[in-house]
């Protein structure tokens, strides 16, 4: 279905496009918030992860913004069809939002105590999996602001390199870690830090999910293609 | 269900007809390629539409979409009038009542209507039901009470009048004459009700009343409800069918219409952007 016109009633218009512009101001400060995350773990930057950690109270003003701004809108004007799939998919994507930006904060208070520690391996595959992480996140946070489905779609089928490359990382750390006993306590923050960079390709996805329900009106299947999950991925040599 | 003095009522006659697509349930009324014309000017356009077994079937649309015409082809109402003509088929117990020789009287008790603003005759509140139920049935005075009773009881009216029954239905308010006009219409036993927007003149509580009697009256009778409320087509309606210029755009399950419609243009009407 394209674009639909625009309503009679122009101040409902003008809350649509509202929220519209409260979901992409807390897209915008959620993606920087990660890009401060992943600079502060590659490049054990201590000031990108202050200022990720002191990004996040806005994210969480923002997403109690939108919260109460569409309660409102479903009292008041009592949304149907393609507007009531539009303000319920604002309340799920800032609670994802929401989660992503803790995801961050996580890995940047991480990266702060990595920083105090001499690393005797290559932080490649993490600043790899980030990149990917936050490509996705962009796209996710431009096919929501742009009500686009197909780069939803985008989005959902390649989170699956997203969980082969943690599931790699993993094993990798564990490596590490049997190598040396001393890698055991940077390796365990590192370990984290993947997983949190995992969960926010998985809060990407699940965001895909809503715009693409929110643009089209169709639920995307329950399967999507998925990666081995690390959960199971033991590590044991060949026999 | 039993009728007041007790007796089961027959259960309607099913019939065997092809279902719509997205229609559950076995059709009660099935209208196959309806055209309509008022004199040169074609009002509904090949309409094919299935009205499935105690369900409320909502129609909505822009005015001068055909809805409400479509509820005066059910029980010929356009008869009335010259230069009004229907072509087409409409099936109810597969007979087609558009059928020159089809009894009026006879369609018209088992296809009762209520329309937008009530219509109580100038008689006591028994008298407006029973005179009714006296054009088609010699009942006792017994009977005739029942009768009463029980088209009051299932319009959830009793209660309010049973002290009363002598006084002038005008005495009432416009909430209780609707529920007394949706009694008129249930004590001839019909199989249908035609609903041409029964809520629109009546206030928000009024309005509840007769919606909730809506789902109480849909156990027993094959409900059709033209509505310019969305909010009551998505309340009441089982199935809805969205009109435009005489087409029938779309018709589905309520649910899914007020969600998830497949037709830009029922998408637009019913949110509010129809241009």
């Amino acid at each position: 279905m394209s674009e639909p016109a625009e309503h009679i009633v122009k101040s409902y218009e003008q809350e649509l496009t509202r929220l519209s512009d409260l979901i992409a101001r807390m897209g915008g400060l959620v993606e920087s918030e990660v890009a401060l995350a992943a600079a502060a773990v590659v490049d054990q930057d201590v000031n990108a992860a202050t200022r990720a950690v002191e990004t996040d109270p806005q994210v969480d003003a923002l997403e109690r913004e939108v919260e109460q701004f569409s309660i409102r809108m479903l009292a008041l004007r009592q949304p149907v069809a393609s507007d009531l799939r539009r303000i319920v998919a604002a309340l799920k994507i800032t609670a994802g939002l929401e989660r992503i930006g803790d995801y961050a904060v996580n890995a940047a208070k991480r990266s702060m105590v990595l920083s105090h520690v001499p690393l005797s391996f290559s932080l490649t595959p993490i600043a790899s999996m980030a990149r990917m992480v936050q490509e996705n996140l962009k796209t996710v946070i431009d096919a929501a602001s742009q009500n686009d489905p197909q780069k939803a779609i985008e989005v959902w089928r390649s989170d699956r390199m997203i969980d082969d490359l943690y599931t790699a990382i993993f094993r990798e750390l564990i490596t590490y870690m049997m190598e040396d006993p001393r890698n055991i306590t940077p390796c365990t923050h590192l370990l984290f830090i993947a997983k949190n960079l995992e969960r926010i390709g998985d809060h990407a996805t699940n965001i895909a999910e809503t715009v693409h329900f929110a643009a089209t009106g169709e639920v995307l299947p329950d399967e999507r293609p998925k990666g081995v999950s690390s959960a199971f991925a033991i590590d044991r040599p060949e026999a | 269900m039993n009728d007041a003095s007790g007796q089961p009522v027959p259960a309607p006659a099913k019939m065997d007809v092809e279902l719509a697509a997205a229609a559950p349930g076995q059709a009660r009324i099935a209208i196959r390629n309806l055209d309509f014309f008022y004199g040169a000017t074609q009002a509904l356009k090949r309409v094919n539409l299935n009205f499935p077994e105690r369900q409320v079937t909502g129609m909505i649309g822009p005015s001068g979409c055909g809805k409400s015409t479509l509820l005066r082809v059910l029980n010929r109402m356009y008869d009335l009038y010259p230069g009004q003509r229907a072509s087409g088929e409409v099936l109810l117990d597969g007979r087609n009542i558009l059928d020159p020789d089809m009894d009026l009287s006879v369609l018209r008790a088992q296809i009762g209507m209520v329309f937008q603003k009530p219509t109580p005759f100038a008689m006591s509140i028994f008298d407006n039901i029973a005179f009714g139920v006296r054009l088609h049935e010699r009942l006792g005075r017994a009977e005739m009470r029942e009768r009463v009773e029980w088209s009051l009881t299932r319009a959830a009216l009793w209660g309010e009048v049973k002290d009363r029954l002598g006084s002038p239905a005008a005495g009432l308010s416009g909430g209780q004459q609707q529920r007394l006009c949706i009694a008129r219409t249930i004590a001839v036993r019909p199989q249908v009700i035609l609903l041409d927007e029964p809520t629109s003149a009546l206030d928000p509580i009024s309005t509840l009343k007769v919606e909730e009697l809506m789902d109480e009256l849909k156990q027993d009778f094959t409900i059709a409800l033209v509505t310019h409320n969305m909010q009551q087509a998505a309340r009441c309606a089982d199935q809805v069918a969205f009109f435009y210029l005489g087409e029938l755009v779309e018709v589905g399950p309520a649910a899914a219409m007020f969600t998830a419609p497949r037709e830009k243009r029922t998408q637009e009407y019913i949110t509010g952007r129809f241009g």
